[in-house]
């Protein structure tokens, strides 16, 4: 714990800690370009140059280890000169291009300058000029601008794993760049634009659309995946301009996966923004009274046991606890949150459907076997987790499934259950971690045997030590954000009703469908369907009655991460045209229906949805979830098949919003065909 | 420096020959399990001699050999200039162009090759030749100097220089190394140093090495020199006393626990005569520092050099040495030990 | 003056065979075995008394550096490694070139016997890709070491295990800084790393390692087989032994030579080459020590001690003792010109003073060759310099800073009549309109 002065400040801080470290603790900022704290330190910038008593040249303080007794000053007048000669030095080469460049306003090059540059440049001569460089559909380059700072290389090599970029050539002419200039692959490779100082990596789609200072942020919650990371949503007007990740140690850290942050132009397109009724095999536009006259009149009309409802992946708590109560209401029993199948479901206990190490918790494991997950594909920024904790060695990962490249070395044990099976009867299978972590994916439990898997997988987590007292290692990956929140609130079938896919082959008369568009519609038949959701995806085709409603940006809602941590997602924009809050539409048509749900505004909705299920009024926090529910699985048993666990479809497109976004669909086509350069950055 | 860029026309693919790839298995192993991007220098630099220039397919199947990526690959052959990324000619003129093959005339060499080949950095055709100028080659006192294909040609001209590539060009061999006449980088006129040949061959002998137990060069060849003189000179100097007034001192079967002093550093004593104490039983400077004159008179006898231990003042200088202390001579002696 | 009992490399210029028989002629390899029998730490301490300080332009004292290595390597498990930079790119220098392929096994030998020292079983030697013939002449050498069991699994019989190998480069200068060689040894490009760490304690592939210069350990055998001693006894006190001098440029006979250090500058000239060209009188200046040092003008040199301290005295360096002369046609603006030129194009990129300062210092310094130039740019020049200088991770911003001070500090004049002349013939012709 080396005690050091800074600045006449003494403090004392962690071994290991690194000057600049040390000031910050101190209150003392220093200003810098390569370093960051999540990345390996580079010092190449030398913007933070200190000065050390007894040290005959300025320190890079971003390297120097903090040691006992150390005099520093940041405030001298060699700093400060220091400090003037690297900012000039960095802005001899930089373009003027801060009118037409996207990161003003935003630039740590603009800043620093300000706060320690000189009010001029001495530079007369021409500056080096460097071609832009294809990355992909969304990253764009303007080279000129790059520093050389190398955060995007290292961010490229170590967090996300797939060593793409890199600087080529040498001194003042080192450009950075992928291997010929091709797109880049990493699915968390926009991190790069927030990491990038200067406007050299900026947001392709977002270019040239607004200033950051006209824009209101508001501070939400990403459901592209289960993951919940943190963000925040930048609107101008009515309009979403773009989705910037917000800072959770524990869930996202800073990262945000691609399709989390470039997501929103697919808020603005295949939008249902009215009702529609189906007159005559054709769907005709129609106010909200007639629609939900229509609605109530059919829902009336039937048995509540031919009645079932099924909420989507993105759906709030709120509108699935409204669709609940409403449901229940009809005497209907036919209620699932799994549209996708996924055997998983409250009675066991709820750590029998969460990642229950928590994401920071991987961190602590020193173990890994994956059954059927693709934690890649399904939830990026906690796979970038994963390779960290692998990064610092000792962590064996095992995978049964698709052997996927994940970023990290796997050992591939088997495709399927039979592997599972065979691993938990080999005695010979060392089990000699203190933290073993088992995770189960969607490949492993959306199919017909998922449950027997699901077992099988709770039973490996015993075997393997993963349940301890002070460690619940057993980790169900979800890939929907409504998941948990949905189990949480017992979105499943009751006594009597039916499950998702039984729904979905002709099992209900009317069928109502929460944003649900994941599902087959071709087994439907007659099924009268009511579609309530944001997009005019494959729902909104099949459906009979359209009641338009929000997506995650345009409503304040409850989401629960697969850790089980529950998350309050903001309203940032109006929904558009006669589109509503979801669970403003099922209430209203509660009272359609003569009915109404006993609750009219949002408090009072959440003070009963609390009451039912309290532990979604705990926000930003995992209560540690009972791991008796582990046993209870493995004891469930059940034989799962021999099928191999399956791959699933690109990520790209797993939602209706994603799948209404042209940018999604580039990076689609991107990650399909090699794309040559297209010469100017267009 | 500019930008290094790849060649815009690229073959489709790259393979070593079988011999190349079996060396480069070979050099991969000089490396350090788990270490094979060790390697890619050199590996690069053999498909760059292979091919002629380095292609993006020979990159690219390096990079697989290597396990590397291959955008780490591209760094190190953008990153070093040797790396011909584009096609140069079959025969490339590289002129040093740096301070002291500019001061020595590089300017003219780098004329003769716009006269004789072209402008710098383009193939001319008819001969197979491209030049273009490099940084300092290390032969700067052979300055101006060129590279072509693996030589150093040096202590050029202008008009030598043009000599040289049209015997290139007409397929005849050019001598590599000083074109002046000199062998190497001696002064020109011959060498102003090295010309003592038994400096050269013989003095290192004088200084060659010994293993730790055998005995060491002499420290002081002077004492044994000196123990020599004694033998002759020494005749008569001391009045000898009788056999009857020689008294055996105190003598031991075997150096003492903590080991024999060391004698030598008595003035007067040398390896020899330190060899011959041994014999009698004679290992420390204590027993010596006890001697009365019959004791002396005993040793004496038994040595070929009377006298020599009253005159050396043996005793003095053992009272001094066994309780810890310096003498000049024995100061002087431990210096000179190796 | 050095007298040949004194000089070690009896083969500098190749006048006798290279290869191991006549390398045994002249006493290389000669008893190897009993200086491996040596006490390691002895031998350590041999090298601190004779005063060696490293030849490849820092002088660090090498006894001191070896010191630094580890004890007991297979304490942690990682090994000792000796690393040898041969890539000798230095402006000026050519003498490494000379030792390994005229002197090849004395190198070879002396890095067993650092090795041994240092505890190293294994050594890398980097030699720079432009130096073909050389590499060949090493590697035959090792081989034939190899085969003479000389080097192997039982160095000369000692019990030492030791392989010895050849990695080279391809064409970057700053791989002669000892971290960015490693780097490149590794397979990345030549990128010096910070330091701390340094590499005694985290060096090649993160194993304690030294660098050192191909001069600093050829010598190695010698000083062992003649004395600390008897190395301190030439030159004087913090410059001790010879040291193999190279003088090019302006002098009638340009060589490399071995000489005393602290040699007076005159002397070596004069002695060894011929003389300044035109005469003495006819000098104006000398870089004493490759392109990084400031160069010294001809006031300075009448009497110029040839060693560490005699040059810093004068505000140079004694560098790689690489000798370029300039005499009074040397159009020294250009000449400097052409060094800022060397160091933008070696920069390698990491770090923003060197990166952009020496693109910044090159395009200054070549409108100051031509004179398209202002007066006040010459301060401005030199304060930018200052910028660079110390800012940087490693000395190569250093090294493209102080050629620009000298040439400011003593030939600032020059560069004003260069301005004066280009401010009254601007142009080649008339360019504005009739």
């Amino acid at each position: 714990m080396p005690k050091l002065t800074i600045d006449g400040i003494e403090i004392e801080v962690e071994n290991g800690m690194t000057v600049l470290q040390a000031c910050e603790e101190a209150g003392v900022e220093i200003p810098r370009f390569c370093y960051h704290e999540r990345l390996s330190i580079a010092g190449n910038c030398r913007m933070c140059l200190v000065e050390i008593e007894k040290m005959p040249k300025l320190a890079a303080s971003c390297a120097m280890p903090a040691g006992e007794g150390m005099v520093v000053h940041t405030r001298s007048d060699k700093v400060r000169r220091a400090r003037n000669n690297v900012m000039e030095f960095q802005l001899i080469n930089h373009p003027l291009d801060c009118p037409i460049c996207d990161q003003g306003g935003e630039c740590d090059l603009q800043d620093e300058a300000m706060a320690y540059g000189l009010g001029e440049g001495r530079f007369t001569e021409d500056k080096h000029a460097f071609e832009a460089k294809h990355m992909g559909p969304l990253i764009k380059t303007m080279m000129n601008r790059c520093i050389h700072c190398t955060r995007c290389v290292r961010f490229i090599a170590e967090i996300a794993g797939t060593e793409e970029m890199g600087a080529t050539g040498r001194g003042g002419y080192t450009e950075i760049m992928t291997y010929l200039q091709s797109a880049i692959t990493s699915e968390l490779s926009g991190n790069v634009i927030d990491l990038c100082p200067v406007g050299a990596l900026t947001s392709r789609p977002y270019a040239f659309s607004a200033r950051p200072w006209e824009l209101r942020k508001t501070e939400s919650v990403d459901v592209m995946d289960a993951v919940g990371s943190n963000i925040r949503v930048d609107s101008r007007g009515a309009a979403v301009m773009r989705v910037m990740p917000r800072n959770h140690d524990d869930v996202n850290e800073e990262w945000l996966a691609d399709r989390s942050r470039f997501i929103w132009d697919g808020l603005k397109s295949r939008r249902l923004d009215r009702p529609y009724v189906r007159k005559d095999g054709q769907l005709v536009e129609a106010d909200w009274d007639e629609a939900l006259a229509l609605v109530a009149e059919k829902l009336k009309s039937t048995d509540g046991a031919r009645i079932g409802a099924i909420a989507g992946d993105l759906c709030a708590a709120e509108e699935m606890f409204a669709l609940k109560g409403l449901m229940a209401g009809l005497g209907a029993a036919s209620l699932d949150c799994r549209q996708d199948g996924a055997a998983l479901e409250p009675s066991a206990g709820r750590a029998g459907y969460l990642f229950n190490p928590g994401i920071a918790g991987i961190e602590e494991a020193d173990a890994l076997m994956l059954i059927g997950a693709n934690p890649r594909r399904d939830a990026p920024v906690l796979n970038a987790r994963i390779r960290k904790r692998w990064l610092r060695g000792g962590f064996e990962v095992g995978l049964i499934g698709e052997n996927a490249d994940l970023t990290y070395d796997t050992t591939h044990l088997g495709a399927g259950p039979d592997s599972l099976a065979a691993l938990i009867d080999d005695e010979n299978y060392a089990g000699q971690s203190e933290h073993p972590m088992v995770i189960v994916g969607a490949d492993a439990l959306a199919r017909p045997d998922g449950a027997a898997v699901l077992a099988l997988a709770a039973k490996f987590a015993l075997k393997r030590g993963a349940i301890k007292p002070d460690w619940n290692g057993f980790a169900v990956l979800h890939n929907a954000a409504s998941r948990v929140a949905g189990l949480d609130l017992g979105l499943t079938p009751g006594a009597g009703g039916q499950d998702a896919a039984a729904m979905v082959s002709g099992g209900v008369d009317v069928l109502y469908l929460l944003g649900a568009d994941e599902i087959d519609m071709s087994g439907l038949g007659e099924t009268f369907v009511i579609y309530q959701g944001s997009h005019g995806d494959a729902g909104a085709h099949r459906a009979d009655v359209i009641l338009p409603g929000a997506a995650y940006t345009e409503k304040d809602g409850i989401y629960v991460n697969t850790e089980g941590r529950a998350q309050s997602g903001r309203r940032a924009v109006m929904p558009p045209g006669e589109a509503r809050e979801d669970w403003k539409i099922i209430r209203a048509l509660s009272g359609a229906l003569g009915a109404a749900l006993p609750y009219d505004t949002l408090e009072e909705l959440r003070a009963a949805m609390f009451q039912a299920a309290p532990v979604l009024a705990e926000l930003d926090s995992v209560p540690q979830a009972d791991a008796g529910a582990v046993q209870t699985l493995a004891g469930q048993g059940g034989s799962p098949s021999s099928e191999p666990f399956r791959g699933g479809a690109n990520h790209y497109l797993v939602n209706p919003i994603l799948r209404a976004s042209k940018t999604m669909h580039d990076c689609v086509a991107a990650s399909e065909t090699e794309q040559e350069a297209t010469g100017t950055d267009a | 420096m500019s930008v290094r860029r790849l060649h815009t026309e690229q073959p489709d693919s790259f393979a070593f020959t079988a011999e190349n790839l079996t060396w480069a298995e070979g050099q991969i192993r000089k490396y350090p399990q788990g270490r094979k991007s060790s390697a890619v220098i050199p590996l690069l630099w053999r498909a760059q001699e292979q091919h002629g220039w380095l292609t993006e397919p020979a990159i690219r199947t390096v990079a697989e050999m290597l396990d590397m990526a291959p955008i780490r690959v591209l760094e190190v052959a953008t990153f070093y200039t040797m790396y011909n990324l584009k096609p140069v000619g079959k025969h490339y003129v590289q002129v040093c162009g740096n301070i002291s093959c500019m001061l020595r005339g590089s300017d003219e060499l780098m004329q003769a090759c716009e006269r004789e080949i072209g402008p710098r950095d383009t193939i001319n055709e008819d001969l197979d030749m491209s030049w273009t100028e490099v940084e300092c080659a290390g032969a700067c006192t052979n300055a101006p100097v060129v590279a072509i294909g693996d030589d150093y040609i040096e202590d050029l001209t202008g008009e030598k220089l043009a000599e040289i590539i049209g015997k290139i060009a007409r397929g005849e061999a050019v001598k590599p190394g000083p074109q002046n006449g000199r062998h190497s980088s001696e002064p020109e006129g011959g060498a102003t140093s090295l010309l003592n040949e038994e400096a050269i061959f013989e003095a290192w002998k004088a200084f060659s090495p010994k293993m730790p137990n055998e005995k060491a060069a002499e420290p002081e060849l002077l004492a044994d020199k000196h123990e020599e003189l004694e033998l002759i000179a020494d005749a008569h100097d001391e009045p000898e006393l009788l056999e009857d007034d020689h008294v055996e001192p105190v003598l031991l079967a075997e150096a003492p626990e903590g080991g024999a002093d060391n004698l030598k550093l008595i003035k007067g004593v040398g390896p020899k005569l330190e060899g011959i104490l041994h014999e009698l039983g004679v290992y420390t400077f204590a027993q010596v520092a006890e001697w009365t004159p019959e004791n002396v008179a005993w040793v004496d006898g038994r040595l070929k050099f009377k006298g020599r231990i009253a005159r050396d003042g043996w005793i003095d200088q053992c009272k001094l040495l066994a309780s810890g202390q310096e003498t000049e001579f024995s100061k002087r002696t431990k210096k000179g030990d190796a | 003056m050095l007298s040949d009992q004194d000089r070690i490399f009896t083969n500098l210029y190749g006048f006798h065979d290279w290869r191991l028989e006549g390398a045994l002629k002249r006493g290389v390899w000669d008893n190897t075995k009993a200086l491996l029998a040596r006490d390691q730490d002895g031998i350590i301490d041999e090298m601190k008394a004779s005063g060696l300080r490293g030849r490849g332009g820092a002088g660090f004292p090498t006894g001191l550096k070896w010191s630094f290595m580890p004890k007991d390597p297979d304490a942690d498990g990682r090994p000792n490694y000796l690393v040898v930079n041969a890539d000798e790119g230095e402006p000026g220098t050519c003498k490494d070139r000379e030792i390994m392929r005229h002197e090849p096994h004395r190198l070879i030998e002396g890095c067993l016997l650092a090795a041994y020292a240092m505890r190293a079983h294994a050594a890398y030697i980097y030699i720079r890709g432009e130096f073909i013939q050389e590499r060949h002449h090493l590697e035959a050498a090792i081989a034939e070491a190899y085969e003479a069991g000389l080097i192997g699994k039982d160095s000369c019989g000692s019990g030492w295990a030791f392989d010895c190998y050849v990695h080279h480069g391809a064409g970057a200068y700053i791989c002669g800084e000892e971290t960015a060689l490693i780097e490149s040894l590794e397979g990345k490009k030549g990128m010096p790393r910070l330091k701390p760490p340094f590499p005694a304690n985290s060096g090649l592939y993160g194993c304690p390692s030294t660098v050192n210069n191909v001069e600093s350990i050829a010598v190695t055998g010698e000083i062992l087989r003649r004395g600390g001693t008897w190395f301190a006894g030439l030159g004087r006190p913090n410059n001790t032994g010879t040291k193999i001098f190279g003088i090019s440029g302006h002098v009638n006979k340009p060589c490399v030579v071995e000489e005393e250090m602290g040699v007076d500058l005159r002397e070596l000239i004069e002695t060894h080459c011929g003389g300044v060209r035109g005469g003495w009188d006819n000098l104006l200046a000398v870089i004493p020590g490759g392109s990084s040092v400031p160069c010294v003008p001809a006031e300075q040199c009448e009497s110029l001690k040839m060693d560490f301290d005699g040059l810093l005295e004068v505000k140079s360096g004694l560098g790689t003792a690489a000798v370029i002369v300039m005499d009074k046609s040397t159009d020294i603006v250009r000449a400097i010109a052409r060094l800022s030129a060397f160091y933008e194009h070696e920069s390698c990129g990491q770090c923003t003073p060197c990166r952009e300062g020496t693109g910044w210092m090159n395009r200054v310094m070549q409108r100051m060759a031509t004179g398209s130039a202002h007066k006040h740019e010459i301060d401005m020049l030199l304060d930018v310099t200052k910028q660079v200088e110390g800012h940087t991770i490693c000395a190569l911003g250093d090294a493209a800073a102080w050629p620009i001070q000298g040439l400011v500090r003593h030939f600032r004049h020059v560069i004003e009549e260069r301005i004066d002349e280009y401010t009254s013939n601007p142009a080649d012709a008339p360019v504005a309109a009739e």
